[in-house]
């Protein structure tokens, strides 16, 4: 062992430039693997419109799609469920649809194009499960008693109503989404795409 | 103990066995691995019962790494239909199930060693709270033991998945989500987790390679540094005293008895006896009464329909109760972000036991009153958010108390428990430690 150990300086900078050059490539080499694991290109131009015939959906009754690996509910409001919805604006927590869960032609009470059809997102806004229909008012279907009828999320307990509105003090935040979608003619829909807002 | 780590190396008697013995021995350390870790590794004479659960969760490990290379020779991550519009990869746990030669057998296996592996782990930390183990100096080897915990959990998750079954599907569904609920990365968070908009093809791909490669190799790096550090110290002891201040005259604890033979030969009644157990469940009750194959999970999954109840398996349990006690926001962030926040700092608090814990005392046998009533509570609390997170959230005990409180309750105890532990350990009574190990 030398009894002096001097630190020679252009050394000991050339090491740290080194290793911080190192370091550098290090992070870079990251990027691909950390990007190879998002969406590929595949799976961004999936997601395709789907095209639906209402002609045998009575009032009442209610019907699921699939459209982005999502399902997609499409009810026929009967005139009573429709009544509905202005008696429940004190309960629920976005009466006024104002959080952009709705493209703006949707954003009113029924949340539709047309009062009796609503097309929504069946997937709960909290967790991702997919809310069960409990159409039937009252004690019927398990529900309270003042209970008008609409959908009941069975992971974490959240109700949304028939316009797909969260009732308050509930797990889910924001009421269910109503995707993008068109009329091409009385019975036939497009979901997934609406001319940008026609 | 490791603390020797110059061991002579091997002087040949001239036999052949000799020769390779100190061939090998000039090139690779193994009489001084032999003795450091086994034969010279000296252990407290102990050990009781508690002291099984460390050798079986290796065990375990064994089983669920062999299992798992040959389930992997015949199961297919692919979430797609096959031609009678079944997803593949479900077919194909069906398909070991009814066609490969003892493929039942070798899944059944695999599912129950899941559940086996919590239990024998929840045991072996048990054991550590109840006796101080991850007191100074011990401490490393507890954080460590912290990160397997994690590393098992990811581990369990993702492989919950592959049978792409409802409970698959609707768990990975719930539990990636979650993530979405972090301020401002947390969607895109999610999509990068998922690799889709859904959980889909790309997220069974992924968890398929995180559980047979990724988390395996962490799980066994982890493990190698958890016995490491343990060898480093030497094991704690049911009076939590240190065998290695009275020493004989060749520097051996005195109250030290080699690794091996004495506790292989004893661990070895531990895994005869775990065998036995372990072959009944797999044997008469793989399902568990469908607490370790959930009932809902023989169907396919449907991306469509939620199973109307959905809940974690068993082990999950006590900390998605957890999740689901959080129903305010706070700060102006979502009631499910603290959701998250809870569960994983019920894990998280645990590598903090070292510190918290300001006892004079390690072991519960000279520990006061205070302490064995806090920790009975506190394992009645974490059964009972176990068992809560088995039922929906509409569940009342006996019909009448409503269960959302009272699991609020046991979450905040839950807590409690660990951050007022630096206060009421320290005040609690104690009795002086013996100066050595009592039998």
């Amino acid at each position: 062992m030398s009894n002096e150990c001097k630190v020679d300086g252009g050394r000991r900078r050339l090491v740290v430039a080194t290793a911080a050059i190192g370091g550098v490539g290090a992070l870079a080499a990251v990027v691909p693997f950390i990007s190879s694991m998002l969406p590929s290109e595949r799976a961004k131009a999936a997601g395709a419109p789907v095209e639906v015939d209402l002609g045998n959906l009575e009032p009442g009754q209610m019907m699921t799609v699939e459209w982005r690996g999502k399902p997609v509910w499409i009810i026929n409001r009967s005139p009573s469920m429709l009544e509905s919805l202005s008696k429940l604006d004190e309960a629920v927590a976005d009466p006024k649809s104002e959080k952009p869960m709705q493209p703006a032609y949707c954003k009113n009470e029924a949340r539709s194009i047309k009062p009796e059809i609503m097309v929504v997102v069946g997937i709960c806004t909290h967790l991702g499960c997919s809310p069960s229909a409990k159409f039937k008012k009252g004690s019927e279907e398990g529900m309270e008693g003042a209970w008008l009828g609409g959908f009941l999320c069975p992971c974490h307990g959240s109700t949304f109503d028939f316009a797909g509105r969260v009732f308050k003090n509930k797990p889910a935040p924001d009421n269910l989404e109503v995707p993008p979608h068109m009329y091409l003619s009385d019975k036939r829909i497009l979901i997934g795409e609406d001319k940008k807002g026609a | 103990m490791a603390s020797h780590t110059d061991y002579e190396k091997y002087k040949s008697d001239g036999s052949l066995q000799g020769n390779l013995l100190e061939w090998l021995d000039a090139r690779f350390p193994a009489t001084s691995m032999w003795r450091g870790h086994l034969s010279e590794y000296y252990a407290p004479k102990n050990f009781n019962f508690w002291y099984f659960f460390g050798s079986l969760a290796m065990l375990v490990l064994v089983i669920q790494i062999v299992t798992g290379i040959f389930l992997v020779m015949h199961y297919k991550p692919d979430a797609s239909l096959n031609a009678n519009g079944i997803p593949v990869a479900f077919a194909s746990v069906e398909y070991i199930m009814r066609d490969v030669n003892w493929g039942w057998l070798i899944r059944y296996m695999h599912s129950t060693g899941a559940s086996a592996f919590f239990v024998v782990v929840y045991l072996h930390m048990f054991r550590g709270m109840l006796y101080g183990s991850y007191r100074q100096p011990r401490e490393l080897i507890w954080i460590f033991g912290t990160l397997i915990f994690l590393c098992l959990m990811a581990e369990a998750f993702m492989g919950y998945l592959l049978p792409w079954g409802q409970m698959s599907f609707w768990g990975a569904q719930v539990i990636v989500n979650l993530f979405s609920a972090i301020p401002l990365i947390g969607e895109p968070l999610s999509i990068w987790i998922r690799g889709d908009f859904v959980v889909g093809d790309a997220t069974l791909n992924r968890f398929f390679s995180f559980h047979v490669i990724a988390v395996p190799l962490v799980l066994l790096g982890l493990v190698a540094a958890h016995i490491l550090a343990l060898h480093e110290v030497g094991s704690n002891n049911p009076d939590g005293v240190e065998i290695k201040k009275r020493k004989d005259v060749h520097g051996n604890p005195l109250d030290g008895i080699p690794f091996h033979p004495y506790y292989t030969v004893k661990d070895i009644v531990g895994v005869v006896v775990f065998l036995m157990v372990f072959s009944i469940i797999v044997f008469f009750a793989p399902e568990g009464g469908g607490y370790f194959l959930e009932y809902n999970n023989f169907l396919p999954a449907d991306p469509l329909k939620t199973p109307l109840h959905i809940a974690p398996v068993w082990y999950f349990t006590p900390y998605y109760s957890l999740l689901r006690a959080m129903v305010w926001p706070l700060f102006g962030i979502d009631a499910k972000f603290w959701g998250v926040v809870a569960m994983g700092a019920g894990v998280v608090i645990l590598a903090f036991l070292p510190w918290l814990d300001r006892s004079p005392v390690k072991s519960i046998r000279y520990r006061g009153p205070i302490f064995k009533t806090l920790l009975t509570i506190f394992v009645i609390a974490f059964v009972l958010l176990g068992f809560l997170g088995t039922q929906p959230p509409s569940y009342a005990f006996f019909g009448v108390i409503p269960s959302a409180p009272v699991a609020q309750v046991l979450s905040a105890y839950y807590f409690l428990y660990f951050l007022t532990m630096p206060w009421w350990s320290r005040i609690d009574k104690y009795q002086p430690e013996p100066d050595r190990v009592t039998m």
